[in-house]
């Protein structure tokens, strides 16, 4: 028998007579900056928690797969950082990022044909945070962003924090489309908005798997220097091609009017953080300050670390081994959807991470995914790429973390709840709409 | 004094409330260490049953949100290994969970719930599904709520005004479950109340008025701020003891043990409405029946471990 407990307290049990005010479960709601209010977690987030559970088949996490990389080597390599260069290792570095590995970023970027001085190199915590940096030295509240149709999460969220609007340019098969650009960007001019970015992926985009052509490439360089206005090329992917030799960079052809944001996230290892960013003397004198400002100096253990990866290791090897196993998984990918969504429509990336699915007419990929997540699939849905929350007829496929087995086994799935929802749509004649303004993304550790 | 007794969380499953059950079981896990318990968590995998069986614990207590843990198949198979339960048994969660069931069976027991309807997909096929969204229309009006017949969080449910959202809240309903319960919306004062046996008989803790800017959906029950919690609601005696004595009613009508949180809206007329009841009820830092103890003046810890106590 449990002992007695007895409630206390000023409330006791007792109805009020009348409380003035209730709670809104956080004492702090009044002072919340303006930019904090899209930062409110949807459902849709948490029917990701489900996707680490061996159970199911996720194809909606950017996780990329390590299980390649020889630890024994990283290993000794660790150790090594500690032993001959410990003190440096655990201490302050300078705030623009190691002087050696800035050297060694140049010669990574010389595999894209880009041409610059170490100084021009800032080293950020991951390229996320150099879209951070480059966000909060050029864009005010109310200033517009253009960015593609769809367009990197990640990317959003951070010109949503700094109060920027994004304006989407569509693209196709061959990546952004210059004329609608240049449509875009007059329109922009004439309504009187100040336009501070174009933000683009031009190779292996996230998440529509497409590349700019190099065709388009100078056009788009020159409409947004008519325009006067900067671009930032976010190129996580780039040395991730699955045919011929990597493009050569939009930063290869104008010094001035670009940034270029690297990482080695997906061509080494996330968990290290370490990206960097290009850029002209003058704004990378600002980069540096505002990083400083933010973080003070990237970790300089990371930094010791993939600098002597890269001097003592097959960095190469590594990449192309990385290649080779992704193209596989792309092949799996386009296999599977072949055979199962006959329906749908696809992008065949030609290098990356992702494909970019549309459903058959009318179906949402948003109200779908509870029926994917029963089913033991899961992808994340369209709307996460769009500021204004339209996309629901699209859904995102990441081919990087799941073997081509599983790969096939959840497409075959996805194939099934896509089936089993048109046949739904079809009775009620229910359409696809734009969802509500939520953070609807997994988040980063999710595979 | 005996060694403490240990105690075996469940939390987490492979459902759509994983996340939300993850919290909870985290929260109470956390809540009965302090109050000097030993306590082990454990998802709804493959690992579990041998982990009950090497740890034999003296009681589980199962925070499983939606299918396997509040319809009860989880507590029959801890029934089944020998070991005691902290909650309702598994035949008495499996009519509670299914929303139609309970308000079945509570309406023949003279309990009000508003009028309904339970609609598997598969007879919309059969029927055509105009014929039987017009007929849904014609017999309960507007506005009407659709949600799931199963499952918790508001997930799959939507409020519709205009008879031209029925279509596309059926759709996102069926995508959490093959059956739908569409519902005469009912206004008044929304309030949960919840019910806890410490081993003296089931008694009301006071009733949590919810009041949001819109519906009562996931965004506004999990990021603070959209909801104002009122504990205890604004109630006159009579109607606090109203809706305190449905919510001991519908514990005791479904046979349900040690705890409980009713859904009901108090009409203005001043009936009280049963919605719905979770015998798994959320435990996390935004949910009611925390809430609810702490207006009672209880402390968490000691109230969970009184809830364990009472289960041995």
């Amino acid at each position: 028998m449990s002992e007695q407990i007895v409630p206390h307290g000023p409330a006791a049990g007792t109805p009020s007579s009348g409380a003035a005010a209730g709670t809104r479960l956080d004492r702090w709601l009044g002072s919340y900056a303006q930019r904090t209010h899209g930062m409110r977690a949807s459902e849709i987030r948490a029917l990701f928690a489900v996707a680490n559970r061996p159970e199911v088949v996720s194809l909606a996490g950017g996780m990329p797969f390590l299980d390649g990389l020889p630890l024994d080597t990283l290993s000794e390599l660790a150790a090594r950082v500690v032993t001959e260069r410990g003190l440096q290792a655990l201490q302050y570095g300078s705030g623009q990022g190691d002087e050696r590995l800035r050297e060694q970023i140049l010669e990574v970027m010389r595999l894209q044909a880009i041409d610059a001085h170490p100084d021009d190199v800032v080293v950020t915590t991951g390229s996320q945070q150099a879209l951070d940096l480059v966000t909060r030295v050029f864009v005010d509240p109310g200033d517009v962003v253009v960015a593609e149709a769809p367009s990197y999460v990640g990317a959003l969220g951070v010109f949503r924090a700094y109060e920027a609007e994004v304006v989407h340019v569509p693209l196709d098969e061959h990546g952004l489309v210059p004329e609608a650009l240049d449509e875009t960007l007059t329109a922009l001019a004439a309504a009187g908005r100040r336009v501070k970015l174009i933000y683009t992926i031009p190779n292996f985009h996230n998440p529509a798997g497409v590349s700019l052509s190099l065709e388009r490439r100078p056009r788009v360089l020159e409409i947004a220097a008519r325009h006067g206005v900067l671009v930032v090329e976010d190129d996580p992917y780039g040395l991730l091609g699955f045919e011929g030799e990597p493009r050569p960079a939009m930063r290869s052809l104008d010094d001035e009017g670009v940034l270029y944001l690297g990482s080695f996230s997906k061509t080494f290892a996330p968990g290290y953080r370490v990206g960097w960013v290009v850029a002209p003397h003058a704004v990378r004198e600002k980069l540096v300050l505002a990083s400083e400002s933010a973080i003070l100096c990237p970790s300089s253990a990371s930094q010791i670390a993939i600098s002597t990866y890269l001097a003592t290791c097959d960095w190469r090897g590594q990449v192309k081994s990385y290649r080779e196993m992704y193209r596989e998984r792309r092949d799996a990918t386009l296999d599977a959807l072949a055979e199962h969504l006959p329906d749908s429509t696809w992008t065949v990336p030609d290098g990356g991470f992702y494909t970019w699915v549309r459903l058959p007419d009318g179906l949402d990929a948003k109200d779908m995914l509870p029926r994917a997540v029963t089913a033991r699939v899961a992808y994340v849905p369209g709307t996460a790429f769009y500021f204004d929350g339209s996309g629901a007829d699209h859904l995102r496929l990441s081919f990087c973390y799941p073997t081509p087995e599983r790969i096939r086994e959840g497409v075959r799935r996805l194939g099934a709840v896509v089936a089993a929802e048109r046949e739904l749509v079809e009775l009620f004649g229910a359409g696809s709409g734009p969802h509500a303004d939520r953070v609807e993304s997994p988040g980063p550790d999710l595979v | 004094m005996t060694t403490s007794p240990r105690v075996a969380v469940l939390a987490g499953g492979l459902t759509h409330e994983r996340d939300v059950s993850l919290r909870s079981g985290r929260r109470v896990a956390e809540a009965l260490r302090t109050s000097g318990l030993e306590v082990s968590v454990h998802d709804i995998d493959a690992d579990l049953i041998p982990a009950l069986v090497a740890l034999r614990p003296d009681v589980v207590w199962p925070i499983v949100h939606g299918p396997t843990g509040e319809d009860g198949a989880v507590s029959h198979v801890v029934e089944l290994l020998g070991l005691r339960l902290v909650g309702s048994g598994p035949h008495e969660a499996r009519v509670a969970w299914n929303k139609p069931v309970a308000k079945a069976v509570l309406e023949r027991a003279g309990v009000h719930t508003p009028a309904y309807a339970t609609l598997p997909h598969t007879l919309f096929r059969e029927l055509g599904a105009t014929s039987v969204l017009d007929a849904i229309v014609a017999r309960l009006g507007l506005p009407l709520v659709v949600k799931p017949s199963r499952g918790g969080s508001a997930l799959g449910v939507s409020w519709v005004t205009t008879a031209d959202e029925l279509p596309r809240a059926m759709v996102e309903c069926f995508a959490y479950g093959d059956i739908a319960l569409v519902e005469r919306a009912v206004t008044g004062t929304e309030v949960a109340v919840s019910v806890v046996d410490l081993g003296d008989g089931p008694l009301a803790l006071p009733a949590v008025e919810i009041v949001t800017d819109g519906p009562y959906d996931y965004d506004a029950r999990y990021n603070a701020g959209r909801t104002e919690y009122f504990a205890p609601a604004r109630l006159t005696p009579d109607e606090a003891a109203a809706v305190a004595g449905v919510a001991l009613r519908v514990h005791h009508e479904l046979g349900l043990s040690r705890l409980s949180r009713s859904d009901l809206i108090l009409r203005p007329d001043g009936v009280v409405e049963f919605i719905e009841v979770n015998v798994a009820p959320g435990m996390t830092e935004t949910s009611l029946l925390p809430q609810a103890a702490e207006a009672a003046g209880y402390e968490l810890p000691a109230l969970y471990r009184a809830l364990v106590e009472a289960s041995l």
